[in-house]
């Protein structure tokens, strides 16, 4: 299929598990769909909503979040603050027109190659499913200047 | 020489900010004696036309307050910027896109026929819609296009400064108008507030705990707020936090949450990530479920975290296009 839509994704994966899963499916040589970014962070408590939200609206068609396993948080606590924060974000981005299936959180230890593969395989295939993430521009100031004259004769035929 | 120029104009607002410079009181008085108060719609009869009249540049200052949501918001901010030396966006409205940004979460056609057909108190058996020109015996009339999208002032025009807050507290619009007297204004596009949380200054602070957990979210009115207690702890939204301080907490103390009209602090792009990044963290609950239980009490999470600034968050408005998987 030469014009099948491939999706953009980006991953934050987290440095102790995430991150060496994905390692270890690559040394592993396990395939999975070339369609995610990857960025290391220390954590998945590091993943500040600002940061997904910045992505979608950079042309990301999903987000996925990987971090370690309830309990087993390098930080703690930090993967429990990733839920925490997932779940109030999703609820946020249903809202904003984003769909569910766009952003995903996932555990996976250091020693799950695998799970990175069906993970990112499922989730290319549900966003593929989903379309492309057309989000409207934002607008920015636009030059006055080369307005100033169309303004002042506009404004002054208007009078008051 | 001759006194300053100084214009004063209103978009998509209430009419609060208006409300904030008549607050300044007996102090009124010291700026209409500092400066020549050359437009200002809502309290002196002087026209476009005498805008438009003046050299380009001809007015110091120009405080603009509210949203831009029509075409003719958008000329008149368009004229001001044209005349002026120095823009001021004035409250949250022009500062973030405030209230009316919210309007961002519908498109036009939605809002209209909501409000001029659906709503219970309104009737309307022609379906009739407010239309940009009438042809009526006496000629045609005209009103400004309806904008699809509410916009922040400096999504618009170039702003200078910020004065940020709905509306403003006196004490920093005094503080601003002394800075643009004395010619002591910070870098260009500052937000003229300091750039703190609230809860730095917070009456309450002493009374937050070192960890911070709160098990169930609740709305004022559902509770008895104790006067002396950290919101937070009391489980109301207070965004203190994340917003920025320059109000000395009036809200707070008036016994009431803070909401966030100031904006956030300098650093953060996002204000309703952080908020409900902050909201989030102290949830107590690990489990799944339970986290569902504690943050799904949350009424409206984008009024509440996104309340005065969705036109200018990362998203900026709800996004109204379905996925197309056959692209």
């Amino acid at each position: 299929m030469p014009d099948q839509f491939e999706p953009k994704i980006v991953a934050f994966f987290c440095n102790w598990c995430t991150y060496l899963a994905a390692d270890l499916a690559g040394t592993s040589r396990l395939k999975y769909a070339p369609n995610i970014r990857v960025v290391r962070l220390m954590c998945s408590g590091r993943v500040d909503p600002q940061f997904v939200l910045d992505a979608f609206a950079k042309g990301a068609d999903g987000v996925l979040i990987g971090g370690c396993h309830p309990g087993d948080c390098h930080y703690q606590e930090g993967n429990y603050k990733a839920l925490r924060r997932a779940h109030l974000l999703r609820t946020v981005l249903r809202e904003m027109g984003i769909e569910d299936d766009r952003f995903r959180l996932e555990w996976i230890s250091a020693s799950e190659g695998d799970k990175v593969r069906t993970v990112v395989n499922d989730m290319v295939a549900k966003v593929r499913a989903l379309g492309p993430l057309h989000l409207a521009a934002k607008p920015t100031p636009q030059v006055v200047a080369a307005h100033a004259h169309s303004i002042t004769a506009a404004a002054v035929v208007g009078g008051a | 020489m001759s006194k300053p120029k100084v214009g004063f104009y209103w978009c998509a607002s209430c009419g609060g900010c208006e409300e904030a410079v008549v607050d300044l009181a007996e102090d009124v008085l010291k700026v209409v004696e500092a400066v020549d108060i050359a437009f200002w719609p809502v309290a002196l009869d002087f026209k476009r036309a005498d805008v438009a009249a003046m050299a380009d540049g001809e007015m110091a200052v120009c405080f603009v307050n509210g949203a831009v949501r029509t075409s003719e918001q958008e000329e008149m901010a368009r004229l001001m910027r044209l005349k002026s030396q120095l823009i001021i966006a004035f409250g949250s409205c022009s500062h973030m896109g405030g209230i009316p940004g919210l309007a961002n979460m519908t498109d036009c056609e939605t809002l209209l026929r909501r409000v001029y057909q659906e709503v219970p108190s309104v009737a309307n058996p022609d379906c009739i819609l407010p239309q940009e020109r009438c042809e009526v015996p006496q000629g045609s009339l005209t009103l400004p296009a309806l904008h699809d999208t509410v916009s922040s002032l400096d999504q618009m025009i170039p702003v200078d400064y910020y004065l940020p807050g709905c509306p403003p507290p006196v004490k920093l619009i005094k503080d601003a108008v002394s800075a643009i007297l004395q010619g002591a204004m910070p870098p260009k596009g500052s937000v003229l507030a300091p750039d703190v949380a609230m809860c730095t200054g917070c009456p309450r602070k002493d009374s937050k705990p070192e960890k911070l957990l709160v098990s169930a979210f609740k709305r004022p009115h559902e509770i008895q707020i104790d006067p002396a207690k950290c919101l937070l702890e009391q489980g109301l939204l207070c965004m203190g936090p994340v917003t920025r301080s320059g109000c000395d907490a009036a809200c707070v103390e008036g016994n009431m949450p803070c909401t966030g009209c100031l904006g956030p602090t300098g650093r953060v792009r996002d204000f309703g990530a952080k908020a409900l990044s902050a909201v989030a963290s102290i949830a107590d609950a690990t489990e799944e479920s339970k986290i569902a239980g504690v943050l799904d009490k949350i009424v409206d999470p984008v009024g509440t975290f996104y309340r005065y600034s969705l036109p200018t968050s990362i998203l900026h408005k709800r996004n109204r296009h379905e996925g197309n998987g056959a692209h």
